[in-house]
């Protein structure tokens, strides 16, 4: 009576096919991620000390730490998210709070969400433009990290503004109907609410500005400098370039060498996401509403 | 209290409610007409009707929460002590104070059963909301009292609102964090619809318990519920009110076809 039918084993074959075919794709996807993580671990971890990431290079270059540049990287991001958040969370709030939805309003979110699918070295000839000749800032971290953040504006402006939406809005309407302004119910329920949202996707956005080449590389990062940056007027060396300057534009660099900064480069991006996911699994987990 | 602007309601007795002519359209869609309602003083008045006859909408007209919406128009006045809240110079944030609306699903907010008591005491006081420890240990004990939730929530006042409390208990939350600032009308929107029996029968006693106090109006999809927990009874239909009697009037011998049929269960 319950004994499976032809149909059944047809559909049963299709379902399993189904499933190896992208059981196949997954791992598709996997091995290349895999690949590059073993051997950025195994040719550049002969470069890895203490000194490596702690001296200045040596011998143009082909000897000696990455220290400037890391230290460049630090710089341009925190200079970066100093712009990017602020303006960024406001727009979100702006958006998901005040705004009406009206056509206004969706061509701005339309035109956020394609802003940030524009390629980086648009964003580099922007930079060149608005901020080294126009604001006169000349190539120098300023430049170079409103560059970034011009171009980690539109992302962080999307995900925080999704983390706001996520917020129930039983709980606005649980506000306002006590009387509460809006900014009273942004601040007391809204934002805590979708703090750790905001917070994610804003590393997330560090990682991507820490390992971008091109918006910095016209705007204010350097080849190479013999002396670390004294303000944001100066221009730096970052992670990103000094990465690509190694690997092509200096002759007879050990090959340790740019794995090693490619390393420290990944090791980076890697460290901040999973800080983010850290973030998102452990207070996403508290919260229940 | 509100606004000027005088009115005296029916009888020269002062009233809750008193709408004149209010008409109300989302957009182009007409969603009452021609409403006239006198809604006595601290008494429970119950909205009964089918769905989409204008119950919640009228609900919302009464503390203005429609207007978030944006595309809504309305005619016609709505006097709450005889003060036209539609008026040029209504503060929503007044008017929400007086005004307290109690939601269908319990919504209390994601801070502690403490915190969501003070919540709108502190938006409406000034210094920024500080309070002393006394006068707030104070006033969360005699709202909660209010509600008959005190006992249960007593020795875990700093615990989530939105965790541990069953439904009954949150939507008991949701009425006593209206009452610190001292509302004169509590606005219902199926205030039971989201709880079991025994949780429906607990918030109906409570909100007879509340009678008198305030003017309370709620709206119910439950007739069994507005003839037990109600002493007026409106019932509207099509954006229209059909029937305003006292509730024993309007169950036993209801003044028009449309009445009959509803209370008799023939559509709804």
């Amino acid at each position: 009576m319950f004994a499976a039918a032809p149909i059944n084993l047809k559909n049963r074959e299709i379902q399993q096919r189904f499933q190896w075919l992208f059981g196949v794709m997954l791992i598709f996807l996997i091995i290349p991620v895999v690949v590059i993580l073993g051997m950025l671990l195994i040719k550049g971890w002969p470069a890895m000390s203490w000194s490596f990431i702690f001296d200045d290079p040596k011998n143009g270059m082909t000897a000696g730490g990455i220290f400037p540049a890391l230290f460049g990287t630090i710089w341009l991001v925190i200079v970066s998210l100093l712009a990017s958040v602020p303006l960024g969370v406001a727009a979100a709030i702006y958006l998901s709070e005040y705004a009406p939805d009206n056509m206004l309003t969706r061509l701005i979110n339309l035109a956020t969400i394609n802003l940030a699918g524009v390629p980086s070295i648009v964003h580099a000839l922007f930079g060149v433009g608005a901020f080294v000749s126009f604001f006169k800032f000349g190539t120098s971290i300023l430049a170079a990290s409103l560059t970034l953040a011009i171009m980690t504006l539109p992302v962080v402006i999307v995900s925080s503004w999704e983390s706001l939406q996520s917020v129930p809005r039983s709980f606005r309407e649980a506000c306002w109907n006590m009387g509460a302004t809006r900014w009273q119910t942004i601040w007391n329920v809204v934002l805590p609410n979708a703090f750790t949202g905001i917070l994610t996707g804003v590393i997330l956005q560090v990682s991507r500005a820490a390992g971008e080449t091109a918006p910095i590389m016209f705007t204010g990062a350097a080849m190479f400098l013999p002396f670390l940056p004294n303000s944001v007027f100066d221009q730096t060396m970052a992670l990103a370039l000094h990465l690509f300057v190694v690997a092509t534009q200096v002759p007879d660099v050990p090959e340790s060498l740019p794995f090693g900064v490619a390393l420290v480069l990944v090791g980076i991006v890697l460290l901040m996401n999973t800080v983010a996911i850290w973030i998102r699994m452990h207070l996403r987990g508290k919260k229940k509403w | 209290m509100i606004t000027n602007s005088r009115s005296s309601g029916a009888d020269g007795m002062e009233m809750a409610i008193n709408t004149r002519d209010l008409n109300l359209w989302y957009g182009t869609f007409q969603a009452l007409f021609d409403i006239n309602l006198q809604i006595k003083k601290g008494i429970i008045t119950s909205l009964i009707g089918p769905s989409g006859c204008g119950k919640s909408t009228f609900l919302r007209s009464v503390d203005r929460i429609n207007e978030r919406l944006g595309y809504v128009r309305i005619t016609g006045s709505v006097d709450v002590f005889n003060h036209n809240i539609y008026a040029q110079d209504v503060e929503l944030a007044q008017l929400r104070k007086q005004v307290g609306m109690v939601f269908q699903r319990p919504n209390p907010l994601p801070i502690s059963i403490r915190e969501n008591i003070l919540f709108g005491y502190r938006i409406h006081h000034e210094k920024g909301g500080k309070v002393s420890k006394g006068e707030a240990d104070g006033i969360v004990e005699e709202a909660l009292r209010q509600v008959l939730l005190w006992d249960q929530v007593k020795d875990r006042l700093d615990q989530k609102a939105t965790m541990g409390l069953s439904l009954e208990e949150m939507q008991k939350l949701c009425i006593a964090r209206l009452l610190p600032v001292k509302p004169s009308i509590l606005l219902m929107d199926e205030p039971c619809s989201a709880l079991d029996p025994k949780g429906t029968a607990a918030v109906e006693e409570l909100i007879w318990e509340l009678r008198g106090r305030y003017s309370i109006l709620i709206v119910t999809h439950n007739m069994a519920q507005a003839r037990r927990a109600s002493e007026e009874c409106i019932f509207m239909l099509m954006g229209r009110v059909v029937e305003h009697s006292p509730t024993d009037r309007l169950f036993v011998t209801p003044r028009h076809k449309e009445t009959a049929d509803y209370i008799e269960g023939r559509y709804g």
